[in-house]
């Protein structure tokens, strides 16, 4: 098994390696000179001087990647060029908000998806299979952030019931905290509740066929025990799946819902760089997203091991 | 994403083989058009996602028909007015019209998908035909789109955007290299299993060389899947588009996107909802209109 573990562990090495050669090739192969870009319209030649310095674009390319490389083994990300701080204290500040959205909608997700899409897999062709699947399709048709101001309008404009926006830490109390992130929370949830609804139904599908199910049926077991305790359990390699795959499209939706509630995390971290071309902001959370999707991902691949006893890599 | 190449379209390189069946039928019946309608007779779901679409590139293609207004011209005095009978889904903080907005700004969202969808399709699709049959460029390759793919797709957009100026075209570039990896894996795997087929050892003994099996032999069997995926790319495109937008990292704020409608309209969320409300019900019915299409055209080619 540790073996297993450390081979695995190695193989996520060349992926990490290429985000990192990929983050640093994305500012110098784009056309024009990226220290005027990110100076923006209105600097002085002195202005771009100081940020090419800054960003050690002055040197040879080689001695570049090492130093970068050389960096990031010593888990340093660079210094902002907007506030002047490391991008990892500015990525630590903002670590709190976006862990406890991203991990409160996969909750709300996975707590709503996987009943739902057992439920229509169970009445495959009926109405509530319909329903099921059609309120999926469109839950990851609509626009995350217009989702959020239509729940936004209807549950803190209109009842009154929550707060529009903003970002109360959890060590502040957990009430006042939870409040904030219902809704926003919610709306991240949608898309990803419809995915893994989807997922469920056609990986039950696959397996109600089956013999055993028909078995257990015909002995007089109880449909919810043969469905969650038969089914269910050599459905779920598939949902689990994505689950982390669906974790990057978790990510993305959670910069656009932290723009709409003013949450201050990454992603309006890195919404903010960018407005400001503050490189190397941008640089850090990219490898940092990057690194927690291969992980969870890796994770994910061993646990396959206990799910499915049959899988030896 | 190994998915085992469909029964039938192997064996014979075109895409006829997937309709083969019901060809022969259309011959036999005396309308040409029978066979269409018997497929979407019994795939409403492609049906529906195709009437709607229909209606909305109808309505965006020919938005000077459909009784709207200069979408840009301005009228201060009608600031902020909810939808009325005059103007229909009301008027935002420069006094423009809403609805002809949004009927307008459908052209940019379907042509940034159309667009999004056609050319990570052509790039992917090369890439992956190469690097399923050269082995030691495979190794190479799929390590770069690894990276590619572990980025989530937004962000990377994001910071493509944050490099370049913002202008139609650099949108659509930031939206189709995230896309390319997904299409790369599509077709990798496919011609993985496909040149292993008794017909492409077939013309191998004939003497056909690489070029030719790939386009003749192995790309035709792709085409269905293909297909599928394009989809699925235009309704994401679409969708990422009007993030982009909404961020302030998208399409310059003059053209009238729907993305860029929300974006202006977000600073008056609790006192003219309906700027946001009409333009993202268009983006959403759009979208779904064209997911639907994927999912009934995957049913009826039997992708995966």
């Amino acid at each position: 098994m540790l073996p297993l573990i450390l081979r695995r562990l190695l193989a996520t090495i060349p992926v990490m390696g290429v985000v990192a050669l990929f983050v640093f090739a994305l500012l110098r192969v784009t056309p024009g000179d990226p220290a005027a870009i990110i100076a923006g319209d209105y600097a002085t030649p002195q202005d771009i001087e100081r940020i090419r310095a800054a960003l050690g674009l002055d040197r040879p390319l080689l001695v570049q990647i090492g130093i970068w490389l050389g960096q990031l083994l010593r888990g340093d990300l660079g210094t902002s060029i907007f506030s002047g701080l490391p991008v990892t204290t500015l990525i630590k500040q903002r670590l709190e908000p976006t862990a406890a959205l991203t991990i409160l909608a996969m909750l709300l997700a996975v707590s709503a998806a996987v009943p739902l899409g057992v439920l229509a897999a169970w009445k495959q062709g009926s109405w509530i299979d319909r329903a099921v699947m059609g309120i999926a399709v469109a839950g990851f048709s609509m626009p995350v952030f217009w989702l959020g101001f239509l729940l936004v309008y209807v549950f803190a404009v209109w009842l009154g019931l929550l707060p529009v926006q903003g970002y109360t830490p959890f060590s502040a109390g957990f009430w006042p905290f939870l409040r904030h992130l219902i809704l926003p929370a919610l709306t991240l949830s949608l898309v990803f509740m419809a995915l893994i609804a989807r997922m469920t139904r056609a990986s039950m599908l696959g397996v109600l066929g089956e013999d055993y199910i028909r078995t257990a049926f015909a002995k007089g077991l109880a449909p919810w025990a043969v469905l969650t305790r038969h089914a269910l359990k050599s459905a779920s390699l598939p949902i689990v799946t994505i689950i982390g795959v669906g974790f990057a499209l978790l990510i993305g939706g959670a910069v656009v819902t932290e723009s709409v509630f003013a949450l201050p995390g990454i992603g309006r971290l890195s919404v903010d760089a960018i407005l400001r071309r503050d490189y190397p902001v941008i640089q850090g959370v990219i490898l940092i997203v990057s690194g927690v999707y291969v992980l969870l991902n890796l994770v994910i691949d061993l646990l396959y091991l206990f799910l499915d006893p049959r899988i030896r890599y | 994403m190994g998915s085992p190449p469909t029964d039938s379209a192997p064996l014979e390189p075109s895409l006829g083989a997937l309709a083969g069946g019901d060809l022969a039928l259309a011959g036999a019946s005396a309308r040409p058009g029978g066979t269409a309608w018997r497929f979407l007779k019994r795939n409403p779901t492609l049906l529906a996602g195709l009437v709607f679409l229909a209606l909305i590139v109808l309505a965006s293609a020919g938005a000077s028909l459909w009784w709207t207004r200069d979408p840009q011209s301005m009228r201060p005095i009608a600031r902020l007015r909810p939808p009325s009978l005059e103007q229909w889904f009301g008027t935002d903080h420069f006094g423009r019209d809403l609805y002809s907005r949004t009927i307008y700004g459908g052209r940019i969202s379907l042509a940034v998908g159309a667009a999004v969808a056609v050319i990570s399709l052509i790039i992917g699709t090369g890439i992956g035909l190469v690097s399923g049959y050269f082995r030691r460029l495979d190794a190479v390759v799929m390590r770069v789109m690894d990276g590619l793919m572990a980025i989530p797709s937004i962000l990377l957009a994001l910071a493509l955007m944050a490099l370049v100026r913002a202008s139609l075209q650099s949108v659509i570039i930031a939206l189709v290299i995230p896309e390319i990896p997904r299409t790369v894996r599509l077709v990798r795997a496919s011609v993985l299993s496909l040149r292993e087929l008794v017909m492409v050892e077939g013309a191998r003994a004939v003497g056909a060389g690489t070029p030719r099996i790939l386009l003749r032999y192995i790309l035709p069997a792709l085409v269905a899947p293909l297909i599928v995926q394009g989809t699925y790319i235009c309704a994401s495109a679409m969708l990422v588009e009007a993030y982009l937008s909404f961020l302030g990292a998208g399409t310059p704020p003059h053209i009238p996107s729907w993305g860029n409608i929300m974006a202006e309209g977000r600073a008056y969320v609790q006192l003219a909802f309906w700027i946001i409300l009409f333009p993202g019900l268009f983006l959403g019915f759009t979208v779904l209109a064209v997911n639907m299409i994927g999912d009934g055209l995957r049913d009826l080619l039997k992708v995966r």
